[in-house]
């Protein structure tokens, strides 16, 4: 399993080289990869099938720090796996002619094959870290593909937004990942399993399960981190098409899917899903008719149905999940096809706007029927697909198990969800087509095979799932549920309930939505009046807050970092001596024990008034080249220091560097403008109080280094050691290079960052001519 | 380098000739700490300050630009290879079944050297990287102030 995720990564990479305009039909058979991979899934379904058995793929990574690069095939990642590959498959053939004139083609397969690796990777691993890191990939990805038309201001800044919300979202994951992982002892799902009691036991509980519904929320869109989606609108449509239906903000359902049997069962877990879920579900499924712009109301309509499944998880009953795992599968089919069709319609006609939009049934007849379809799927005609999610639905509503208030509450948000998601389904899927064909579409061309075939082969599972709904029940959910629920479940899916309370509420739905479809006119009336919902809406308070930051930052570099060298250097140190200062003089006990000191040889005398008479001219001087020399002069002093008391290595070092560092100032200082003198009595008054305090806080330091009791044990491995295992004399060198060699590595490598970043600075300067001669 | 035309009015004559012969001196210096390192003071960084430091005495006797043709390359591509050198010695016991940059040692030791082992290299890795950041650094400055 690991290679193929490699292979799809480094396709990805590679396709980055390519370019497009020579090889277009390369695209166009790019959708064997995802196919491939749906039948190497199907391969294992046999395995998978009805839950019997989980199949493993195992390789180790980081083992001290329990990572491993482990995946798992069960019901539930199986599920997702052929939705993202399977759906994959079919948006692959539609990009390719989507968007076959656009330039940045093969960028667009590059970040579309990335996404979907980082995504099977997400629903395939066993290990919280790997699964957090295709969880940020996700995210990434993601981001390239909404800012795809990097062109266009709106669509960057989308890009951002997603990226941001999402991004924040992860970094809660993966604290309630590393808290799990601390409180468990283990990052492996698998292990995990069988972890519940000592994690809902744990104090830590409440903060892990928030932070992962804050990980959660972000990335499927729940309320009040919906605001994000509909923005992901300004990514081209197959990409739209894809990150609603399959992949995106599934990842969120399929996290809580995952870690239901783990973390759920709790009173808080599912009062908060299903609060929240109610809630998204309700406001999205309302707010979507109001949009006459048919990506927007599939947005709303999005986010209605991701609130849907998280409030199913809060329910948490054997009903419940199976509603949500059949759901998943219907809203995948439903919604890539009303995404694909709206494409369609953009693609043919240049407009999306549903006040507009008739008639196209005349020019596109297959693709008429595919959007038929798929909004009777979302409206729960019978014989759809949908028609049983929703059933099911209903049947969780009015379990018995709730008391009669719940029952009549949470049945009466889901019959308004439901009633206004069918009439959202059917301004998406039918409007467009029905009607007369007006005088501006007379002309319109039929789109290609590769563009209505996808929907049309969507609406052909749509059917044949709602008509024989044992396949899909056989093939994914019973497996699914099993994964989520632990057991298999007893139920399956059936078309003929017999007359009940769930098929009165059918009913209902259907008969008001309809009628609310008939009486709801998509104007730009309508979409102007949700101007007033959006003002009290989260993102202006998250902007408000952006402002705020921004304004902190500007004040706060404008105080810092004036420009001055001087003033920096007096900041960081008097911050050093703030904080050295307080812990020398508050914590511990000063003392000083002059006797233990050594004599003052005469050759130590020579060196110290070698460096009083420098730093006095370095204070006097009025010439950068004398202040300089005296700088050098005490650089050389400190050696001589080094020399006495035994430090070869560092004396030759400090040497070496001293030497370079005057020649580096003359250098630079060599061209500069005449001394400009900044200091007055006052500030040269300030700056030597600073530097007297400075060097007294040092000496002391130092004296109380001496009397304090230092651990010797490592100095002493070092010394032992360092010839017997790496047959080094010099212990200094056998640190850098042996035992500490990696660090040395690293250090290496900032050095050579160093001196790209000198190079690239002066270069730059001098190609831009700002060079002043 | 035409700017310093100006300063081929001082006589440079004692200075150019001093560091003919200073010059290959301390690059033999500069290798001799690099190679004792391990047992005696000295190393692939103090060695590279070293070797800059008679490159930056041989640019000042004569030109950065004359010290930059005596490399094959230019000082900047010195730092990838060093770094690449590191990288392998760290790789070469991965190849031999030990953990990452672990040491190996070969079985006999060189005459006047000694024993050898792929922290050397490692340590001629760090030299050249600090040779080529160090002469990188100096020369662009030079060049652009």
């Amino acid at each position: 399993m690991l290679l193929p995720i490699i292979l799809i990564f480094l396709l990805a990479f590679g396709l980055l080289l390519l370019k497009p305009q020579k090889i277009l039909s390369f695209f166009k058979f790019l959708w064997v990869l995802p196919l491939l991979l749906v039948f190497y899934f199907s391969g294992y379904l046999p395995s998978v099938y009805e839950g019997s058995q989980v199949v493993f793929f195992r390789n180790s990574w980081i083992p001290s720090l329990g990572i491993s690069l482990d995946f798992k095939l069960d019901g539930l990642s199986m599920l997702f796996s052929l939705m993202i590959t399977g759906i994959g498959t079919l948006i692959y053939l539609y990009a390719a002619q989507y968007l076959k004139r656009d330039a940045n083609l093969h960028r667009f397969f590059s970040y579309l094959t990335m996404f979907m690796g980082a995504m099977l990777g997400l629903v395939l691993s066993d290990n919280l870290i790997t699964l957090f890191i295709f969880w940020e990939l996700t995210s990434i990805s993601s981001f390239f593909l909404i800012g795809f038309n990097t062109t266009q201001e709106e669509s960057r800044k989308s890009a951002l937004w997603a990226l941001s919300i999402t991004g924040l979202g992860g970094f809660l994951l993966l604290a309630a990942f590393v808290l799990i992982g601390t409180v468990a002892g283990t990052y492996s799902i698998n292990q995990l399993l069988t972890q519940s009691d000592v994690l809902v036991n744990n104090s830590f509980y409440y903060i892990i399960i928030f932070l992962l519904f804050g990980g959660a929320f972000t990335k499927s869109a729940q309320f009040p981190f919906h605001f994000w989606l509909p923005g992901a609108m300004k990514a081209p449509t197959p990409v739209s098409a894809y990150l609603h239906s399959a992949t995106m903000v599934k990842a969120g359902i399929y996290l809580l899917a995952r870690f239901s049997p783990i973390l759920g069962g709790d009173v808080v877990w599912n009062y908060t899903l299903m609060i929240v879920g109610a809630l998204t579900m309700v406001m999205g499924a309302v707010l979507s008719v109001f949009y006459k712009d048919m990506k927007g109301l599939l947005a709303y309509s999005t986010i209605s149905a991701l609130g849907i499944i998280v409030f199913l998880l809060g329910v948490g009953t054997e009903a419940a999940i199976y509603a949500a795992c059949t759901f998943i599968l219907v809203h995948a089919l439903y919604k890539a096809s009303l995404f694909l069709i709206t494409g369609i319609v953009d693609h043919q006609t240049h407009t999306r706007d549903l006040s507009i939009l008739r008639g196209l049934r005349k020019i596109m007849p297959l693709v008429a029927v595919a959007g038929f379809i798929a909004a009777l799927s979302s409206g729960g005609i019978p014989l759809t697909f949908g028609f049983l999610s929703k059933e099911l639905i209903y049947g969780v509503t009015t379990d018995f198990m709730f008391t009669q208030e719940s029952i009549v509450l949470l049945t009466g948000a889901a019959l308004i969800t439901n009633v206004f998601l069918t009439a959202s389904g059917f301004l998406a899927g039918i409007r467009p087509f029905f009607g007369k064909l007006p005088e501006r579409f007379q002309s319109v061309q039929k789109p290609h095979f590769l563009l209505w075939f996808p929907p049309v082969l969507l609406s052909v599972f749509t059917v044949l799932f709602g008509v024989f709904p044992v396949l899909p029940n056989t093939l994914f959910l019973k497996a699914s549920v099993r994964s989520v629920l632990g057991k298999l479940p007893e139920m399956y899916l059936s078309l003929w309930h017999g007359f009940n309370t769930v098929l009165l509420l059918s009913a209902i739905t259907i008969v008001v939505g309809t009628a609310l479809y008939f009486s709801i006119k998509p104007s730009e009336k309508g979409e102007k009046s949700l101007e007033i919902i959006r003002r009290f809406a989260p993102q202006r308070f998250i902007a408000a807050t952006t402002q705020a930051i921004k304004r902190f930052a500007f004040k706060y570099t404008r105080f810092f970092h004036n420009g001055y060298l001087r003033i920096y250097i007096m900041f960081i140190i008097l911050f050093f001596m703030g904080i050295v200062g307080y812990k020398l003089f508050a914590d511990v006990p000063l003392r000083v024990n002059t006797e233990g000191l050594s004599e003052f040889r005469i050759y130590e005398f020579l060196v110290f008034v070698i460096t009083i008479i420098a730093i006095y001219f370095i204070t006097t001087t009025t010439s950068r080249l004398t202040s300089i020399a005296a700088l050098g002069v005490i650089g050389y002093s400190i050696c001589l220091i080094f020399v006495f008391y035994g430090a070869p290595d560092l004396a030759m070092t400090q040497f070496a560097i001293d030497t370079l560092t005057v020649v580096l100032f003359v250098l630079v200082l060599f061209k500069l403008p005449p001394f400009l003198r900044f200091t007055n009595p006052k500030i040269q008054f300030i700056d030597g109080v600073i530097a007297v305090a400075f060097g007294i806080l040092i000496a002391l330091i130092t004296l109380q280094a001496l009397v304090s009791p230092s651990d010797q044990s490592v100095s002493k491995f070092y010394a032992d050691n360092a010839y017997k295992l790496a047959k080094g004399k010099n212990v200094v060198n056998v640190i850098l290079v042996d035992y500490r060699g990696f660090d040395t590595f690293i250090e290496t490598i900032v050095l050579a960052i160093a001196a790209i970043g000198v190079y690239s600075i002066l270069k730059y300067k001098t190609k831009d001519g700002e060079k002043s001669e | 380098m035409e700017k310093n035309r100006n300063n081929e009015r001082l006589d440079r004559t004692i200075l150019r000739t001093s560091t003919n012969y200073l010059l290959p001196l301390l690059i033999l210096f500069s290798i001799f700490l690099l190679i004792r390192g391990h047992y005696l003071s000295g190393g692939g960084f103090v060695g590279g300050l070293v070797a800059s430091i008679a490159f930056v005495l041989h640019s000042f006797a004569y030109s950065p630009y004359q010290t930059v043709k005596m490399f094959a390359i230019k000082p900047f591509f010195v730092i990838p290879t060093g770094l690449i050198i590191c990288f392998l010695s760290g790789l070469l016991p991965v190849l031999l079944g030990y953990p990452f940059m672990s040491v190996v040692w070969f079985a006999d030791s060189v005459v006047v050297i000694g024993a050898l082992g792929s922290a050397l290299i490692f340590d001629i890795g760090v030299y050249m990287v600090v040779i080529g950041v160090v002469l990188t650094i100096l020369f662009t400055i030079s060049e652009n102030t």
